[in-house]
């Protein structure tokens, strides 16, 4: 008896100085945030300038999109390589579809099509790296480095390898429109984030995707359809891939295949690890991975402002991804 | 004479859980040594203390009357202890030769692994227990038995002292278990002494010299085995005289008898899976607990596996009342079967989850209206299996892997009862939980088995199969042989109706 | 008993089946090309193939020691713009000083990784994400972010136009001896087989007593160094250090990997097959390049990436069935 009493207390003990540390690390991102912004107002010049905000905003929407559904796929247990060049795809798809004579002539038709047919394409691809991964049993990495390859190679194939540059404001609005002053996909970003948000918490298909990533062989045994479960969260991925692709085109009101989400791979997975989403899976933090872009872009915001070069920036972004594993990896021991 | 290994006081625990406490083990030269014990008796943690891989808290190992100093694997293989673990210790992607020498390579002049030599050296080694195979192919490309044998030849090859064997024989038949315990005989005519550790009874006295028994982190006894019996063995092993043994009312799942069983819920007739089922058949009826018995190996995990569609059936059929084909475990739980799992952490709790979620988790598609969850339905219903399980937690958003595992495993029985399934497979239901729970568990189940749940019951404890199911299939070898039927079951019975057989067909 | 230790070929086949397309196709390919274009088997285009390849040879067979053990470096094509920076920066001292210094750069950024990995524990995907950022962003720091041109006076200019013995150009002959010693190493050595056993079970490993952990640095080491003579090869291929460069290396050199037969759980792979791997990549890009020579077609350099992603699907199509077949054998 004397001894499951002092088990109890120990495990009590115990308890209290992990809760401590989940705190800790569980607010880690946000004490980031505070931290950042503060040393902003002391020191940036016309850091609490509106124009600040916008071009924040503006910036980090893409990679907060994209982040969005890279955390559903490391929720899985799984990565996505192939986010940046599905980007590149779906980014040098829409020009061609409203600069083509069909669309000249029905512009309200051309634009729906602009918008959903690389969505669309984009989807596809989404499918594909599912189904590599859960029906051929191939490594994540593996899989979606596939398209990671090819995916920008077809982009510049159907291009020609040419920056196509375009007037289409209506299209446009998607990189540029104002609402209240702010840009029209800061909104898209919160929007997306409470949808995929409410889509974790409150459905079958969320709670499913987190019983694979944490415990796979236990979600198939309580009868969790484990391929259609990762398929649907490697869709979801590509397809916001595609979205976020749309967008760079819409903000440089122009389309570069070979420059399009370059990186954007590495970025998303940063941001969504500094979000505290863990790589075994089984956790999908989504306003943790909007803040982890946000203090990504802070960060390089912070650097520049102050006259450091964009480099020293990525050797930033390098010790902030570490900290945060390694924060990971001392609560999980 | 010199013990080669005196183990003596052997303390451990694992943050707080005591594992070992007073636990020995002497071990003379070149003689054939058994342990037994249930599982989480301490066996596993005894032999790992001994080969380094765990470091004991308090006590003293010596090793031919010198203290030993051993704290890597590494170092007991330069001692001479070598261990062949239940999992292989081997890799199976590498070719026989290198998994036999990695380590220990001959060496040319220039410093480079002389290969000629060490396939030559790994073909004499392997030659020597009668085994002619191409050392140059993949370990994996062979049968376990072989793979087995390749680890003892590395443990040779070492000039071991001890050659420690973890379940050697649990995946091999019967004439593979034949040249095993020919090199055994190899090996004690050469002055290795063996460590042999073994669920199989009958094994021991074929091949041992003396056996020590663990219970409950101690050890219970040491034998010469030509000296004891089987039933003294077991009874050593439960903690209870053989007298007490065949003593009723020791378990909850018992007092159900009376009830009359219902009709069939479904029906299993000559079954046989690639993974080792032979020709099984058992029928389940509502009302009933149906108890699969024999020993570890004989195709009780697997005869689950094939009715709950994790396994496809090579011939036989399952007759389930017209609900179909069952092929998926999605399948089998539409159909209204539901199966607790043996091994609780990887197939059973997600870690992260809560304890709602973990209990909803077989229940989401029933909980699910267009694909949006009814949370509030969802905690009620959670609500209700906490209190009428009686789970010990500080709430239903506690995550389960801070529950003991008592109550992780009640979670996991309240996310099958929470289906209203009409059969309910339990692997180990009370395997590693307090003796509270333990019985609290096994009265949920013969409550829900009163109102007419069928269930198929696994037990290693031979007790509570004995106690508590209706009637018991024997399976041997992938086999079912017999059925016996309560009441009127005792251990003594159940373990004739094993043992029987096996002395039927070794003497054949 | 000879009889078992002779050459049986098709126990042989059946054993490295999934090398094994990756030779037949390279063949197929080299043939192809001899028949259809002239100047295909040139002394020129062989020279100059093998030349510009050479780095991503190197980098492909350091990354196939790190993917033998079950882990990634993504780091390898920063780490070699990195050191082609430094090497540009050496040149003047020429290439006694260029040489060691560029692959102890490299060698030193392996350690980082290793460090990463083995000490703290950090899954190497992110652990070598995180230094293929710093690597980057430190590329970009000591460069200014311009390319570094070489000092065309000292004998660093040797190294890539100079021919070894008036026969080959200085730097295949260095990626011969580096292939060479790492098939040496990897086959010869006990480290070398610990590798393996890594990936292929390293709980297992562990229980063999194998030094598990010096293995593991060993590898990401290596792999650094590697890449730091594919940094070297690169300044002097360009006439200058490309702290830009090296943007998705370490996914071709994954490729190259993949599709020379390792497996990328680890356990099993060879340094030959993932140079032919490695050159049956380079292959897609001059055969196209002879192609639009004919004057018949014209397709644009980027199919290159296309074909690519077709063979790497293609190949892991076959080996996710090797795979899949070898793991209901066992279970």
């Amino acid at each position: 008896m004397n001894t499951q009493n002092k088990s109890a207390f120990a495990t009590s003990q115990n308890a209290l100085t992990r809760m401590d540390w989940s705190q800790l690390s569980r607010h880690g991102g946000l004490i980031a945030l505070a931290v950042i912004l503060l040393f902003n107002l002391l020191f940036t010049p016309n850091f609490l300038h509106p124009q600040t905000l916008f071009v924040n905003i503006s910036q980090v929407a893409t990679i907060a999109i994209v982040a969005v559904g890279m955390t559903l796929v490391i929720a899985t247990g799984g990565i996505d390589l192939s986010v940046g060049a599905i980007m590149a795809l779906s980014g040098a798809l829409a020009p061609l579809i409203f600069t083509s004579d069909f669309a000249l002539a029905n512009p309200e038709l051309g634009l729906i099509l602009s918008i959903g047919v690389p969505i669309l394409v984009a989807l596809a691809c989404g499918v594909f790296n599912g189904a590599m991964v859960s029906i051929l049993n191939v490594q994540p990495i593996v899989a979606t480095l596939i398209f990671f390859i090819s995916g920008r190679g077809i982009a510049l194939v159907l291009t020609n390898g040419n920056l196509q540059t375009f007037h289409n404001p209506a299209f446009s609005y998607l990189g540029t429109g104002k609402i209240f002053g702010l840009p029209f996909q800061g909104y898209l970003v919160l929007i997306i984030a409470v949808c995929v948000w409410w889509v974790m918490a409150h459905t079958k298909f969320g709670r499913q995707l987190l019983a694979v990533g944490g415990n796979e062989r236990a979600a198939e045994l309580s009868g969790v359809p484990v391929k259609r479960v990762k398929i649907g969260a490697y869709v979801i991925c590509a397809g916001l891939s595609g979205l976020a692709g749309l967008i760079v085109v819409a903000i440089n009101s122009a389309s570069d295949a070979a420059r399009i989400g370059n990186l954007m791979e590495l970025d998303a997975i940063a941001a969504a690890v500094v979000g505290g989403t863990l790589l075994q899976g089984g956790k999908a933090p989504i306003f943790g991975a909007i803040l982890g872009a946000v203090i990504i872009q802070l960060v390089k915001y912070t650097l520049l402002a102050n006259g450091v070069a964009d480099e020293v920036a990525l050797i930033a972004k390098a010790g902030i991804i570490v900290l945060a594993v390694y924060v990971q990896q001392a609560r999980k021991e | 004479m010199q013990h080669l290994i005196e183990m003596s006081g052997i303390k451990k625990s694992f943050a707080g859980v005591v594992a070992l406490q007073n636990a020995s083990l002497h071990i003379a030269p070149g003689e054939v040594h058994a342990i037994i014990g249930q599982n989480g008796a301490g066996k596993s943690t005894l032999i790992k203390i001994l080969t380094g891989v765990y470091r004991k808290d308090a006590g003293e190992v010596m090793i031919a009357g010198i203290p030993s100093t051993i704290s890597t694997p590494r170092e007991a293989q330069d001692a001479g202890i070598a261990t062949i673990y239940q999992e292989l210790s081997l890799v199976p992607l590498r070719s026989v030769t290198e998994n036999v020498m990695m380590g220990y390579e001959p060496r040319t002049r220039l410093g480079m692994i002389d290969w000629k030599t060490a396939h030559k050296r790994t073909r004499e080694i392997l030659e020597r227990f009668g085994i002619d195979i191409d050392v140059k192919a993949q370990l994996g490309s062979y049968s376990t038995a072989i793979q087995q044998l390749v680890a003892i030849a590395r443990a040779v090859s070492l000039n071991a002292q001890l050659v420690i064997m973890d379940e050697a024989t649990s995946s091999l038949d019967d004439q593979e278990i034949e040249i095993l315990f020919g090199v055994v005989r190899e090996l004690k005519k050469a002055g290795v002494a063996v460590l042999y550790i073994s669920h199989f009874l009958d094994e021991l006295y074929q091949i041992c010299d003396r056996v020590t028994i663990m219970r409950d982190g101690q050890t219970v006894g040491q034998h010469v085995i030509a000296e004891t019996t089987k039933l003294g063995l077991i009874s050593e092993m439960l903690g209870r005289d053989a007298a007490e043994i065949e003593a009723a009312g020791m378990t909850a799942l018992g007092g159900g008898e009376a009830t009359e069983p219902g009709s069939a819920l479904f029906e299993a007739s000559h079954i046989s899976t690639a993974r080792g089922l032979r020709d099984v058949s058992v029928t389940v009826r509502k009302g009933e607990i149906v108890g699969l018995g024999g020993l570890l190996g004989s195709g009780r995990t697997e005869t689950a596996r094939a009715l709950f569609g994790l396994d496809t059936l090579k011939s036989g059929q399952i007759d389930n009342l017209g609900k179909g084909q069952i092929s998926t475990p999605a399948e089998a739980i539409a159909a209204g079967i539901g199966f607790l799992t043996e091994d609780r952490k990887r197939e059973g709790i997600v870690p992260h989850m809560s304890v709602r979620e973990n209990m909803t988790l077989a229940l989401l598609p029933k909980l699910t209206k267009l694909g949006k969850l009814d949370r509030k339905r969802e905690s009620e219903l959670v609500e209700k299996f906490i209190k009428a399980l009686g789970i010990k937690t500080s709430g239903m958003e506690q995550p389960i892997r801070e529950l003991s595992g008592g109550n992780q495993q009640k979670v996991l029985l309240a996310r099958w009862l929470a289906l209203e399934p009409e059969v309910l497979i339990l692997d180990e239901p009370t395997r590693g939980v307090d003796v509270g729970a333990k019985f609290e568990i096994q009265s949920i189940i013969r409550s829900y088995v009163d109102n007419g749940l069928g269930v198929l019951l696994i037990s290693s404890e031979f007790e509570e199969l004995v106690e508590g199911a209706d009637r018991i299939v024997v399976l041997r070898d992938g086999r079912s042989i017999k059925e016996l039927e309560n009441p009127g079951i005792t251990e003594e019975s159940l373990i004739a109706a094993i043992a029987h057989h096996h002395d039927e067909e070794s003497a054949a | 008993m000879l009889d078992t230790t002779a050459f049986d070929l098709r126990k042989y086949i059946q054993g490295n089946t999934h090398s094994l397309g990756v030779w037949i196709v390279l063949i197929a390919l080299i043939g192809f090309g001899l028949m259809r274009y002239d100047n295909f088997g040139g002394a020129y285009n062989i020279s100059s193939f093998l030349n510009y390849n050479a780095m991503f040879i190197v980098i492909s067979v350091g990354m196939c020691f790190v993917i033998m053990t079950g882990g990634i470096d993504l780091s390898v094509g920063s780490v070699a713009a990195f050191t082609s920076v430094i090497a540009a920066y050496l040149s003047p001292y020429g290439i006694q000083v260029a040489l060691p210094g560029a692959v102890i750069v490299g060698l030193a950024l392996g350690g980082i990784n290793a460090f990463f990995v083995v000490a703290m524990r950090i899954p190497p995907f992110i652990a070598t994400l995180a230094t293929m950022l710093g690597a980057k962003g430190g590329a970009l720091v000591i460069s200014g972010a311009q390319t570094i041109s070489i000092d065309w006076g000292s004998n660093f200019t040797k190294l890539g136009m100079e021919k070894a013995f008036g026969i080959l150009p200085w730097t295949i002959v260095i990626t011969a001896i580096v292939v060479v010693g790492l098939w040496v190493l990897l086959e010869k050595t006990s480290l070398g087989r610990t590798v393996l056993a890594i990936g292929g079970g390293e709980d297992a490993s562990v229980m063999m007593g194998l030094n598990v952990t010096r293995a593991k640095v060993l590898v990401y080491v290596l792999s650094g160094g590697c890449a730091g003579l594919a940094g070297l090869f690169l300044a002097s291929g360009f006439g200058a250090g490309q702290p830009l460069e090296g943007v998705g290396w370490e996914l071709s050199a994954i490729a190259s990997v993949v599709v020379g037969g390792t497996l990328l759980t680890g356990g099993m792979g060879s340094v030959a097959s993932t140079v032919a791997g490695a050159l049956l990549l380079g292959l897609v890009f001059n055969i196209l390049n002879f192609e639009n020579g004919l004057g018949k077609i014209s397709l644009s350099a980027y199919w290159q990436m296309v074909i690519r992603g077709g063979f790497l699907f293609a190949v892991i199509v076959f080996q996710s069935r090797v795979a899949n077949s070898a793991k209901k054998g066992t279970l």
